[in-house]
């Protein structure tokens, strides 16, 4: 398999456990028991999904790669996650539209990527599409709950859809590894953008027109967050390299 | 015909061990003491979710992330059926909620404490889970019948928490000198907070020869506490560490370890509120309550409006 192939399943980790990173925030903060629960759920849903992929890629890799060192060892610019993921927590507005364009992206994905010639990768799809088909229902409830909820919350989750909109084009623009490994992001938009537009007619949002957005995630260019990102995540295998937990 | 007295009524069924239910007659006294328990042991699950979720962002590995999260998730699992549990003594979980933000419920001290590295997560799933499981496995036999239930639950997953906790310090003790300081460090820091867990001397417990009468804690602090001791004392020979008590020594003739004198000023003060962490972890739990408002309003109208269209 060659370096471009190891990449796109990179970036599909990346996504993974960026965004499972940053729902493990709200661990121990949500907003009532049941949807930190809920939560932290998705989170460790995403992380071993994440864990998955990479245990595939440093298969790919070779020469001595393991999940951790994947995870752990990688600088901003070799991440390759969309920019989305990385956006902060925000309110809990701001995380449910997150998680819900991540999720209706990653179903439509998940699904293309099962009968993918490679099987090991149809495997974990198929595995990761059980979850995200329950995250995908979940988010979607919320943004429905909020759009349609109480003045403020319809005011939040407008906020919210301002703040992240931007973020949603480059889940379609593909990079060269998508390409190269036979996947079409571009093929998936019209799916996700009806799959939006059905949640949001519900939920009495409107649909943003021509926003300009913003690329650069999947070829390593992130926003200022990443780092901070990484500077918590791999603290530990930073400071004391080499070792075994 | 001759009079029955409710009270003895109700103690010839705890005697005969016959579970007291949500619906049963039960002297006043009984029920708040249940309410008290079960909503402070509600309380300590959630704020106990803070401690520990202060390195899940910093894990060393996946592996440990995964565990982690697993772990406090289920905290937060055992915090719910806590007070549904609680619920049925007819208080709820708002009411309790509100008790623990004003500060007139409490939970367990322990939680007052840092997490000052990753070594700290080995020791509160080894010394803190494994001082709670002790507890509740009594507990798993509790008068009440819905707090008896809630345990016997939560006692499964508990017992999973203090083996990972044993087994994250065990690499540690394994590994380098820093990851083996790391490790003594942290036994360090939590031994005497882990035995302050049983609470106060049997002698100066107020609350213990009712609770005992009633079956609601079946063993007394001071025996709970020495059964603890006596199990952790021969597990940490297997971590190669040690406890920091020069004082622990088997005795022959008890069949049990002596150990030194606890802090009990250390522990009133942390009661008080005067520990490291009370401000921070009360915060925290106020911050997310509050924030969390709006959330709350939201789903609860948009429900409304369901059903009404």
């Amino acid at each position: 398999m060659t370096q471009s192939y190891t990449n796109y399943i990179l970036h599909l980790a990346d996504n993974a456990l960026i965004l499972g990173q940053r729902n493990a925030e709200w661990c121990g903060h949500g907003p009532v028991l049941e949807q930190d629960i809920a939560i932290t759920n998705i989170s460790l849903d995403l992380i071993g999904q994440a864990r998955s992929l990479y245990q595939y890629a440093a298969e790919l890799k070779g020469n001595g790669a393991t999940e951790d060192s994947l995870a752990f060892l990688r600088t901003e610019r070799e991440f390759k996650n969309c920019l989305l993921a990385e956006q902060p927590n925000g309110d809990w507005a701001q995380t449910i539209l997150r998680q819900f364009f991540v999720s209706t992206f990653q179903f439509y994905l998940y699904q293309s990527l099962l009968t993918h010639s490679d099987s090991t990768l149809a495997a974990i799809a198929e595995k990761s599409l059980k979850e995200v088909r329950y995250h995908l229902r979940w988010g979607s409830e919320w943004v429905i709950r909020l759009g349609d909820g109480t003045e403020e919350s319809a005011r939040r989750m407008n906020k919210a859809v301002s703040e992240l909109w931007c973020y949603t084009g480059e889940f379609f623009v593909p990079a060269d590894y998508e390409t190269a490994a036979g996947s079409d992001p571009a093929g998936l938009k019209d799916a996700f953008y009806s799959k939006v537009r059905e949640v949001f007619t519900q939920a009495s949002l409107a649909v943003p027109e021509n926003v300009f957005m913003h690329t650069g995630g999947k070829n390593g260019m992130h926003t200022e967050h990443l780092g901070f990102i990484l500077s918590d995540l791999q603290y530990m295998q930073r400071a004391y390299p080499g070792c075994e937990w | 015909m001759p009079v029955v007295d409710p009270d003895q009524l109700f103690q010839d069924k705890i005697d005969n061990e016959i579970k007291i239910e949500p619906k049963d007659q039960m002297p006043d006294a009984y029920r708040k003491t249940n309410i008290r328990q079960i909503s402070q042991h509600a309380h300590s699950e959630i704020v106990g979710m803070l401690p520990e979720g202060n390195w899940i962002s910093r894990a060393p590995s996946l592996k440990r992330k995964a565990i982690l999260l697993a772990k406090v998730q289920d905290e937060g699992g055992h915090g719910l059926y806590l007070y549904s549990a609680a619920e049925t003594l007819g208080m709820s979980r708002e009411e309790m909620i509100n008790d623990l933000h004003s500060g007139k419920a409490k939970y367990s001290s322990i939680f007052n404490y840092p997490t000052l590295s990753w070594a700290d997560i080995g020791a509160i799933g080894w010394l803190v889970d494994g001082a709670a499981i002790m507890n509740q496995v009594m507990l798993t036999r509790t008068s009440y019948g819905p707090y008896a239930r809630a345990m016997v639950r939560i006692c499964k997953e508990e017992s999973f928490h203090q083996r990972q906790g044993f087994d994250a310090l065990l690499v540690l003790s394994r590994g380098t000198k820093e990851q083996r300081d790391m490790c003594q460090d942290a036994i360090n820091r939590w031994w005497w907070p882990a035995l302050m867990m049983f609470g106060p001397r049997d002698t100066e417990s107020t609350n213990s020869d009712q609770s005992m009468k009633w079956k609601i804690k079946r063993k007394s602090n001071d025996e709970l506490r020495q059964n603890f001791i006596d199990m952790i004392a021969e597990q940490i020979k297997t971590l190669g560490m040690h406890l920091p008590d020069p004082d622990l020594k088997w005795n022959e003739e008890r069949k049990h370890y002596d150990f030194g004198e606890i802090n009990w000023d250390e522990f009133w003060q942390v009661v008080k509120g005067n520990g490291p962490c009370n401000k921070q972890r009360l915060d925290a739990r106020r911050k997310a309550w509050e924030e969390g408002e709006w959330v709350r309003e939201a789903a609860i109208e948009y429900a409304k409006k369901r059903l009404t269209s």
